[in-house]
C-alpha cells in the first residue's frame, strides 16, 4: 500500500515534471499568465495523462514494437480530443480562455514520456496512480508559477485583486514565465530535492 | 514489454487501434455536437443582446461583404445593427459584436473572442472605464495618442487601437449599408410618384 502512495507523492517532488524531469515546458511557459490558467491547464494534462497511461499499459503487451510511438501518439491524441469537445461543450468559458494549448497537450513530452518510460511496462492500476501523480505535480507547478506571475504582474491571485494598480507588466509577459520558472528551480533543487 | 514486429501484426494493431480510436472519437462527437452549438449559439446571442437597444426584434444572420451582421427591427424600420467585426489584435484576433445605430453611432460593444496577453490586453474584456466609454460613443474613432477620442488601456495601446479599428470598421460598414439602404427607398418613392402620375394622365 506504501508502494502505492510513493507512486503518486513521487510525482509531487522527486519526479515533478516541471522542476525535476523539466518536461512539458511549451505550455509551462505560455500558460501560466494567472494561477486560475495554471491550474485549468494543468487538469486538463492531468486528465489525459491518466487515461492516456492507463490506455497505453494496456495495449503495451500486444503493439510491435516498431510502430509503439504511432500508436501512442493515436491513443493520447484520441483523449486529447475528447477533453478537447468535453471542454468545448459545458465550460466553453475555459475553452476559449486555454485555446490552442488543449490540442497542444498531444505533444507535451509527458504524456508520451510517462508512456514510454512507465506505463508501457507496468500494470494498469501503477500507470494510474503514476499518471495522477506526475498530474498532481504539473498541476502544482503551473499554479505555484501562475500565482506568482499573477500576484507580481496584476496583482492579484486567482483573479482575485488585492494590490491596487498595475503590477510589473514584465512578469504577465514571455520574460516574467522564464524568470520565475528559473528561480523556482533553483529554489525547488536547492531545498526540496535531495 | 511489446512483442515482436512483423508486418501482419503492425498492420492489424495500428489499424484496430485507429477504429477503436475513431469509434471513440465518433460517439464522443455526437454526444457533443448539440451542447456545443448551444453554447455557441449563448455566448452570441449574450453578445448580441448586450450590444443591442431593448426592444427591437432581432432578425436572421445576414452575411455582405465580407462581415456578418443582424438587424433589430423595430416600429417597423432597422433600430439597429449588430455587427461581427474582426481585427488582428496583439495576440492573434480580435472578434468583436460592435451595435451600431443607423446614423453611425456607436451603441455598445463586446468581446466575442480574444488572445490578448492576459493582465494587459486581456483588460479590453474586463477593464471598466475602457468598456463603459463604447457605451454611445460618437467621437472620432482612434486612441488619444493617436489624436482620437478613445481612452486605451493603460500600457496595451495596440489592443486598444486593434480594438477601436474594429469599432470603426463595423461603423463604416454600417454607414454603408444603412446609405445604400437609403438610396434604394428613394428609388422607390420616385416609382410610386411616377405611378401616380401615370394614373392622373
Amino acid at each position: 500500500m506504501a508502494n502505492k502512495l510513493t507512486l503518486i507523492t513521487k510525482g509531487f517532488i522527486k519526479d515533478n515534471p516541471t522542476f525535476s524531469l523539466v518536461l512539458g515546458m511549451c505550455p509551462t511557459l505560455a500558460t501560466t499568465t494567472s494561477a486560475m490558467n495554471g491550474l485549468e491547464m494543468g487538469l486538463a494534462t492531468l486528465f489525459v495523462l491518466v487515461l492516456s497511461n492507463m490506455a497505453i499499459s494496456a495495449i503495451a503487451p500486444i503493439v510491435p514494437d516498431k510502430v509503439h510511438i504511432p500508436v501512442y501518439i493515436v491513443v493520447i491524441a484520441t483523449f486529447v480530443t475528447v477533453l478537447q469537445l468535453l471542454m468545448q461543450a459545458y465550460v466553453p468559458a475555459i475553452y476559449s480562455t486555454l485555446g490552442l494549448f488543449i490540442p497542444l497537450i498531444v505533444v507535451n513530452c509527458i504524456v508520451l514520456g510517462r508512456a514510454e518510460a512507465f506505463a508501457n511496462k507496468n500494470s494498469v492500476i501503477d500507470s494510474a496512480l503514476d499518471g495522477l501523480g506526475i498530474g498532481i505535480g504539473f498541476t502544482l507547478s503551473l499554479t505555484v508559477i501562475g500565482l506568482i506571475r499573477e500576484i507580481l504582474g496584476s496583482g492579484a491571485a486567482f483573479g482575485f485583486k488585492f494590490i491596487p494598480g498595475d503590477g510589473i507588466l514584465a512578469f504577465v509577459m514571455a520574460p516574467g514565465a522564464f524568470l520565475v520558472l528559473g528561480y523556482l528551480m533553483v529554489l525547488f533543487n536547492k531545498f526540496l530535492k535531495k | 514489454m511489446a512483442a515482436k514486429s512483423n508486418l501482419l501484426n503492425m498492420v492489424l494493431c495500428l489499424f484496430g487501434v485507429c477504429l477503436v480510436c475513431a469509434a471513440i472519437l465518433g460517439a464522443v462527437y455526437v454526444v457533443t455536437e448539440d451542447p456545443i452549438l448551444q453554447a455557441s449559439k449563448k455566448a452570441l446571442e449574450e453578445s448580441i443582446g448586450k450590444v443591442l437597444p431593448q426592444g427591437g426584434e432581432l432578425g436572421e444572420a445576414i452575411e455582405s461583404d465580407g462581415y456578418l451582421y443582424y438587424e433589430s427591427v423595430a416600429d417597423g424600420s432597422v433600430a439597429a445593427y449588430a455587427v461581427k467585426s474582426t481585427v488582428i489584435g496583439f495576440g492573434g484576433p480580435l472578434t468583436l459584436m460592435v451595435g451600431v445605430l443607423p446614423d453611425g453611432t456607436v451603441y455598445n460593444t463586446s468581446v466575442l473572442s480574444h488572445s490578448e496577453t492576459p493582465g494587459l490586453g486581456a483588460k479590453c474584456t474586463s477593464d471598466a472605464g475602457f468598456m463603459s466609454q463604447w457605451k454611445g460613443f460618437n467621437g472620432k474613432l482612434a486612441v488619444r495618442k493617436d489624436g482620437g477620442d478613445v481612452d486605451a488601456i493603460t500600457a496595451s495601446t495596440i489592443t486598444s487601437r486593434a480594438y477601436t479599428l474594429a469599432v470603426s470598421n463595423a461603423v463604416e460598414f454600417v454607414r454603408s449599408i444603412a446609405s445604400a439602404a437609403d438610396d434604394s427607398e428613394s428609388e422607390d418613392e420616385i416609382v410610386v410618384a411616377q405611378a401616380m402620375e401615370n394614373m392622373e394622365e
